[in-house]
């Protein structure tokens, strides 16, 4: 089937992500397996903090793989070179994003050219220079953008995500 | 920012949850969903939950045991307030668990008293009073309207009564409630002064067609995944039949399916079918605007001349002679035999490249791909659908008539992988006594209007002022006239009924008109009301509809309705109650009689008067059984406990949507005339844009809920037109910038969305859009059946103001995916 086609190209996407992708999966597996759970019950989902990479590994417009709030949710971490609402880091250009399509969960993959994240599934895109914003598509929301903190290292943490990542029903999942 | 929920987690459906089958009541697809509510201090776990599965685990892609936050509320049902998620059906036919970007919103865009979504829902029937509108019961405004519209109707002679009504399935149409306004003004009363929601005029929008012996809807979906040749005229399925699209044709181009979209723009629907088929297999006929008759006239000569026609199904399935219906007044073109047809459209490929715009060969190549026999002589299966673009564009009767010729020509209606339908708005619903006395062509409503004509209107959701054309002199002369009557009635402030009615009637008859609004929600129309009637939509109450394979199907109640409102059937049979005693206290006994038959306390009880009157198989309970697949149109039987439908209209070669005894189809005999409706040439050459319009993706067509839907207006708080860049730097506009376009017929305003792809001079507005209504700036003219011409729209384009605060923030790029 050609839709089947088109998804394992998204993954492929995912999975290659460049040099820095490597170093980036990396640093989401390194964190606690038992962090991704909440511990008790409480009015609002405590996300983890997870470092993600120091500023110093981003190059302009070249996502890095990521995993947040665990590993089973894939995202890229981003700089893009122009600030943006909501950038982070010195030039509060950094931004990272779920790459599952909230539509039916397909793989996405990022078009360097217009700073895209494309659907193979279904054709939905999102832009990643405006909050993760569907351009067009068929999801009922827009991306779900991680939150990032930034320390004096440069080392960025990403600390909550602001819509509902696809296949969960608690973005940090419970037990 | 970009619009975010912040909605971290969601309560999970627990196992044992109630569950109700629920057609989607936006697009003529009607997805499969099914509605599950629970008590509200009952909760499923990651364990323990509605469908089994282990949600401490991350699910994969299209997953059953995941839903959005747009799927989710919380409403009232039996009084209490209960969980509700509405979440695509992944065991529905239709569309196998895929969910539009409107459809899964259903559930956000219920109203709610507990998360505040759809507040703009009315709850309770209001009336003019003391200078604004005042809450009251149900049995003081229907006593109004019922004395008011007594004193201008009699027994035959009901002209001076107007009346807008919905003719749809889904949302708040359907077979209840077409039925219960159909019964009231078609059959205790004969109104002729009527209209549709989307058309000022109550016709219909494929005549030719039914002419022709071929109803519009005659394919099964399954068939678009067999077709050889899918061939899509003047509809954009990917945004407005979504899963049509991507459960249907996208299968049938993973099958081997070519594609031929005629369109003047490059829509995403073009894009997709690259995308799927790749562009070596995708005919993108970016015809000149209108010219869609001479395209198809030069088809069918050409397909003709060449022998590739299916000779015997014409011998044995379309009349043999030459005119069978000659032209006139309600027939804008003759019909006839097959050769009378040739004769009358023939057009040559030279001829036709000319017109179109388009080169010779690639008529050519669309003629192969549509017809073109393959190597071993057999048929190509050829699909059509077909819509607005040319429903809604020049010389509908005779555009519709050349394309259904090329499917009976190629013997592609009633067969396997083929039919020529339109693809539809609104699913449909519609069972009503004849509506032989309005006449064809039918009086043209809202010109008549603009002209004086009328007394009293009830409008039953529909909204002229974003949906009719001629709309800026429309609200015009509607607001003045619906004044007079506020101002007579805010005069006699203090005054009896009967003092109240007689300042209404002076009012009325100084050239005022009384309007009783029935809606869900206070329409732009509704403004101009002295008495509005809230009304329910499917889920709010029982309700059935057919998609656009005929496809019935019930949606259940799953909760409360806002407020006190009420189904429209039941709405029109307490306006009958009312009129029948209102006319018998005026000793109108004769007259009052016709109002009989109205005791209907439910919506079963409208549908068991109405569609089980003529389709005695059906019923509620048997609907229920047959689930989200229900039956297809029409039902034939009731066989081991299941309804037996019939998925293909036409399998055996008999043709009778046009009533012929003989059940011969006949051919449409219509040459090309250019544009036909009256002021387009001269609107074309004064004006430097086409005003290209119809639906998007993005917003259910007339935007209803959506205007109060944060995920929508976040994207688009004005409506778009989209403009060729090289256009934007002439007229020194920036993406998101607010234009002005105007012409001589009037002006309404959009944002600026570049768009590479557009041909110069050719821009494309979405249409109904509260804040922008396109058709201020469409002319009045029709064709002779008083189909509006919204699509032939020129005019000029100046920039009013930079972009507004909440436009600035949007993306303005492409929608073509990269991958």
């Amino acid at each position: 089937m050609k839709c089947n086609r088109l998804v394992d190209v998204g993954r492929r996407q995912f999975l290659r992500g460049g040099v820095l992708g490597a170093a980036g999966a990396a640093a989401a597996t390194v964190m606690p397996a038992g962090q991704a759970q909440a511990q008790t019950a409480r009015a609002m989902v405590d996300y983890p903090s997870t470092r993600l990479a120091n500023v110093a590994d981003l190059a302009v417009n070249e996502p890095m793989d990521i995993g947040y709030p665990d590993a089973d949710s894939p995202g890229i971490l981003l700089k893009l070179g122009t600030v943006v609402e909501g950038g982070a880091g010195p030039d509060a250009d950094i931004v990272a994003y779920s790459v599952l399509c909230p539509h039916k969960g397909f793989y996405m993959s990022y078009h360097a050219a217009d700073k895209t994240l494309n659907c193979p599934g279904h054709f939905s895109r999102f832009d990643c220079e405006k909050g993760g914003q569907q351009i067009w598509g068929h999801a009922t929301q827009n991306l779900p953008q991680f939150t990032l903190r930034v320390d004096d290292k440069g080392d960025i943490y990403a600390e909550g995500a602001d819509e509902l990542i696809y296949g969960r029903l608690s973005n940090v999942l419970q037990g | 920012m970009t619009y975010k929920r912040n909605i971290d987690r969601l309560p999970i459906i627990p196992a044992g949850a109630k569950e109700h089958n629920v057609t989607c009541h936006y697009c003529i697809v009607g997805c499969g969903y099914k509605a599950y509510t629970w008590p509200l201090k009952k909760q499923g776990t990651t364990d323990s939950n509605w469908i089994g599965e282990d949600l401490s685990k991350q699910q994969g892609a299209e997953t059953e045991a995941w839903y959005a936050p747009s799927m989710y509320n919380v409403v009232k049902q039996n009084g209490q307030d209960v969980h509700l998620v509405i979440k695509p059906d992944a065991n529905c036919v239709v569309n196998s668990g895929l969910g539009s970007v409107r459809g899964a919103r259903m559930a956000e865009n219920r109203r709610s008293d507990i998360t505040g979504t759809q507040a703009q829902r009315l709850t309770e029937p209001m009336v003019w009073r003391y200078g604004t509108w005042q809450p009251t019961s149900w049995d003081d405004a229907l006593d109004l309207v019922a004395r008011v519209t007594a004193r201008v109707i009699d027994k035959d002679d009901e002209n001076d009564l107007y009346v807008s009504m919905f003719d749809h399935g889904g949302s708040a149409g359907g077979y209840e409630n077409t039925w219960g306004t159909g019964k009231l003004y078609f059959g205790s009363m004969k109104v002729k002064h009527c209209r549709i929601h989307n058309r000022p005029a109550y016709n219909s929008e494929v005549h030719s067609t039914r002419d022709m012996g071929v109803d519009e809807l005659n394919y099964s979906y399954s068939d678009y995944q067999v077709a050889d040749t899918i061939m899509l005229v003047g509809t954009n399925p990917m945004e407005c039949q979504t899963n049509l699209f991507l459960n249907h044709m996208v299968k049938g181009m993973q099958n081997g399916a070519k594609v031929i979209v005629v369109d003047p723009r490059r829509t995403v629907t073009v894009d997709s079918c690259e995308q799927v088929a790749g562009t070596e297999n995708v005919l993108h006929l970016a015809i000149a605007t209108g010219s869609d008759l001479a395209l198809f006239n030069t088809l069918f000569t050409y397909i003709a001349d060449q022998g590739w026609v299916d000779a015997d199904f014409i011998a044995n399935s379309t009349f043999q002679g030459d005119v069978a219906v000659p032209e006139d007044a309600a027939h804008p073109a003759s019909l006839g035999s097959f050769e009378a047809a040739r004769a009358a459209c023939r057009m040559s490929v030279a001829d036709g490249a000319a017109i179109t715009g388009l080169t010779e060969a690639q008529i050519i190549q669309a003629a192969e791909w549509i017809a073109k026999p393959k190597e071993d002589g057999s048929r190509r299966k050829t699909v059509t659908g077909y819509e607005k673009g040319i429903i809604w564009g020049n010389d509908n009767y005779r555009v519709i008539g050349a394309l259904v010729n090329i499917g009976l020509a190629t013997g592609n209606i009633g067969r396997e992988g083929g039919g020529v339908c339109r693809l539809g708005g609104h699913q449909e619903g519609y069972f009503r006594p004849s509506d032989a006395h309005v006449g064809r062509p039918a009086p043209y409503i809202d010109q008549l209007i603009i002209a004086g004509g009328g007394k009293v209107h009830h409008i039953w959701a529909n909204d002229h002022y974003k949906t009719t054309l001629n709309a800026a002199e429309f609200k015009r002369v509607y607001n003045r006239r619906t004044n007079m009557v506020k101002e007579a009635m805010d005069a006699r402030a203090g005054a009896t009924r009967e003092e109240l009615v007689d300042a209404i009637v002076s009012a009325i008859n100084a050239g005022g008109i009384f309007s009783v609004n029935v809606d869900i929600i206070h329409s732009q129309i509704g403004q101009a009301a002295h008495v509005i009637l809230p009304a329910v939509e499917s889920g709010e109450m029982n309700l059935t509809s057919m998609n656009g394979e005929r496809r019935l199907r019930l949606v259940e109640k799953y909760m409360d309705a806002p407020g006190s409102a009420q189904p429209d059937c039941i709405i029109a049979a307490r306006l009958a109650n009312h009129l029948e005693r209102v006319l018998r206290e005026e000793g109108r006994v004769e007259y009052a009689d016709q109002f009989k038959g109205f005791d209907w306390q439910t919506e079963e009880d409208a549908f068991m008067d109405g569609y089980n009157s003529g389709n005695p198989e059906v019923t509620y309970e048997r609907l229920r059984a047959a689930g989200n697949d229900g039956v297809q149109e029409p039902v034939k039987g009731y066989d081991n406990g299941a309804l037996v439908g019939t998925p293909r209209l036409y399998e055996d070669g008999v043709f009778t949507r046009h009533g012929r005894e003989d059940g011969k189809a006949l051919f449409c005999m219509g040459s090309w005339r250019g544009l036909q409706a009256p002021g387009k040439t001269q609107q074309q050459a004064n004006h430097r844009f086409l005003i290209n319009n119809g639906r998007a993706n993005l917003n259910w067509q007339n935007w209803f809920l959506d205007q109060k839907n944060d995920f929508v207006m976040d994207r688009f708080p004005v409506p778009f037109i989209q403009i060729n860049p090289d256009d934007m730097a002439d007229l020194g506009l920036k993406p998101g910038d607010m234009v002005e376009v105007y012409n001589d017929v009037g002006a309404t305003q959009a944002l600026v969305y570049p768009e590479p792809t557009a041909r110069k001079n050719e821009t494309f507005m979405i249409f109904g859009a509260p804040n922008g209504t396109q058709g201020n700036v469409i002319n009045a003219g029709t064709n002779e059946l008083i189909l509006p011409n919204y699509k032939q729209t020129w005019a000029n384009i100046r920039k009013i103001s930079d972009a507004t605060p909440a436009a600035a923030r949007v993306s303005y790029k492409s929608w073509e995916v990269e991958l």
